[in-house]
């Protein structure tokens, strides 16, 4: 019973998704990842792992589970029940100190039980100016885990002027999704060269900001 | 039968001829010429083909749907040509209240007047309500960083979105005598000739066009395919005198009236496509590109034709 809400709230949240911001994914010429992968995005709105999901092939929509901070997703029955049960998400704890399971082991068993995974490394949502945050260290440690598995680089255009931090109400506005070709972790990459490529990779799919053509 | 629905049977059947005509030189085209979908010219032509079909068809489901399907189309219409238009404008978080009035209080409001038929207030609500409410809502926020930008720009998507492409619907408002029940073909009138020209002007300056007519605004554009597909469908206007309340020579006269504020609307929004430095308004039919790229000169010709009529014609 549970499981057929699940799957009714999360058609409507897709179809609520697409009516508002009439979300496109722009592929990579390389086209769809055939195995599982690591989708990793950038992350300025609650709904930012919606419209991936959304746009994903239904495959590979099934596939795939979103990494989401646990501190939100648990707060109430409501959000417990869209994280858990209706998108499947890996929860993981962002707080050091209150930890009990370590993030990167709870995202490698979610890869190797068969799962992508889509993650968000900025840690948190962008409400700068800047386009991107600096990165976490969690995706390199999680490449480093499991040196086989490509990373795919995803770009969310717009979502966050349809539900800037603090509104409630979505301005109908158009979003693209643009998906990158699929990288992967270097032999012997360090920590910074491994994040700073991924950051490059990401950027080079934002578009020029709106209004700047002069 | 009545009279309108007779007309407008003959009329759809026209129309399909014409499809199927499109989709069979569409399809040898692609055989002879394209077989392996490697001419993108050709490619293009048969989606925009293809997405003419399904435009009639929801145009003409509309109309079987009667007054209330008109309304729910274009209320769609212009909510869809909204979103692409406010994508690209510049908006601030301040803007939130104001832009969330836009889609959700505004574009049903105007359509609710409609169907209420409060010609009065439909006519003024949003050059003189909207104009003066949205710069009100977006100010109490305190940002006045590029304001007067924000605001023209918002009351501008307003205007043409919502204001100008509502007066397609508002031609079944018009009460004129001896054209009960009707009006419905007006709209169809008013959609055929900016639709036709459109095409015929595409048609003539692929053909014949040497001379670019705006090479800043629209290279594609020719003298050559502006002078022929206004001539033609000025023409075809005249010819379709029977669906409408004038006589022959008034229909073209109209549809000439139309085609050219139809052009010159293209011409507008090609200019702001270039300012914001984009091709298409959107992807939301294929081949054609986004809903304003293909609604563009049906928004600068219905207002004019709907007061040229109505003042004229109507009671």
């Amino acid at each position: 019973m549970t499981d057929f809400i699940a799957k009714a709230a999360a058609a409507t949240i897709v179809v609520f998704a697409r009516a508002v911001t009439a979300v496109r994914a722009i592929w990579s010429e390389e086209g769809l990842p055939s195995r599982p992968c690591i989708y990793f995005a950038n992350h300025s709105s609650h709904g930012d792992f919606v419209l991936v999901w959304a746009v994903l092939p239904p495959r590979l929509r099934r596939q795939a589970r979103p990494v989401a901070g646990a501190e939100y997703w648990l707060k109430s029955p409501l959000t417990r029940f869209i994280g858990s049960d209706v998108f499947n998400a890996v929860l993981i704890a962002r707080d050091r100190d209150k930890r009990t399971e370590d993030p990167v082991a709870q995202m490698t068993s979610a890869i190797d039980a068969g799962s992508s995974l889509i993650l968000f490394p900025e840690g948190t949502r962008n409400q700068s100016d800047a386009r991107l945050l600096p990165f976490k260290s969690g995706i390199f440690h999680l490449a480093a885990a499991r040196p086989d598995i490509e990373l795919v680089p995803v770009w969310i255009n717009n979502l966050n002027r349809v539900m800037p931090k603090g509104e409630i109400v979505p301005i109908p506005l158009i979003c693209t999704v643009t998906f990158g070709g699929a990288l992967r972790i270097k032999p012997d990459e360090t920590k910074d060269a491994f994040l700073e490529r991924m950051q490059t990779a990401l950027l080079a799919l934002s578009p020029k900001p709106a209004g700047s053509g002069e | 039968m009545s009279a309108a629905s007779s007309d407008l049977l003959t009329l759809v059947a026209g129309i399909f001829g014409v499809l199927i005509l499109a989709s069979t030189i569409g399809y040898v085209l692609q055989q002879r010429l394209s077989p392996t979908g490697s001419n993108a010219s050709i490619e293009n032509l048969n989606a925009r083909i293809k997405a003419w079909w399904i435009m009639v068809i929801l145009i003409g489901i509309a109309f079987v749907a009667g007054r209330i399907g008109v309304l729910i189309l274009f209320g769609f219409c212009s909510f869809a040509a909204l979103r692409e238009f406010v994508t690209l404008i510049n908006t601030r978080r301040a803007d939130h209240w104001a832009l969330a009035a836009a889609f959700f209080i505004v574009v049903p409001l105007q359509y609710y007047l409609l169907w209420a038929e409060q010609y009065g207030i439909f006519s003024i609500f949003i050059p003189v309500y909207a104009f003066l409410l949205m710069p009100i809502i977006s100010v109490l926020r305190g940002d006045t960083e590029r304001f007067l930008i924000r605001i023209a720009e918002v009351q501008w998507a307003l205007m043409i979105c919502v204001f100008c492409a509502s007066h397609v619907p508002a031609l079944l408002t018009l009460n004129i005598p001896g054209y009960e029940g009707r009006n419905v073909l007006l709209i169809a009138f008013l959609v055929i000739v900016v639709q036709l020209s459109d095409v015929l002007q595409y048609v003539w300056g692929k053909l014949f066009g040497h001379i670019k007519i705006a090479p800043k605004l629209s290279p594609s554009k020719t003298v050559e395919g502006f002078a022929g597909g206004v001539i033609s469908a000025t023409l075809i206007g005249a010819a379709l005198w029977w669906i409408t309340p004038f006589t022959p020579v008034q229909a073209g006269l109209l549809a000439f009236v139309i085609t050219l504020m139809g052009f010159f609307g293209g011409l507008v929004m090609s200019a702001i496509k270039r300012d914001r430095g984009i091709k298409d308004w959107g992807n939301l039919i294929e081949g054609h590109g986004g809903l304003i790229d293909r609604l563009d000169s049906v928004v600068f010709s219905a207002p004019i034709f709907f007061h040229i009529v109505r003042y004229w014609w109507s009671l």
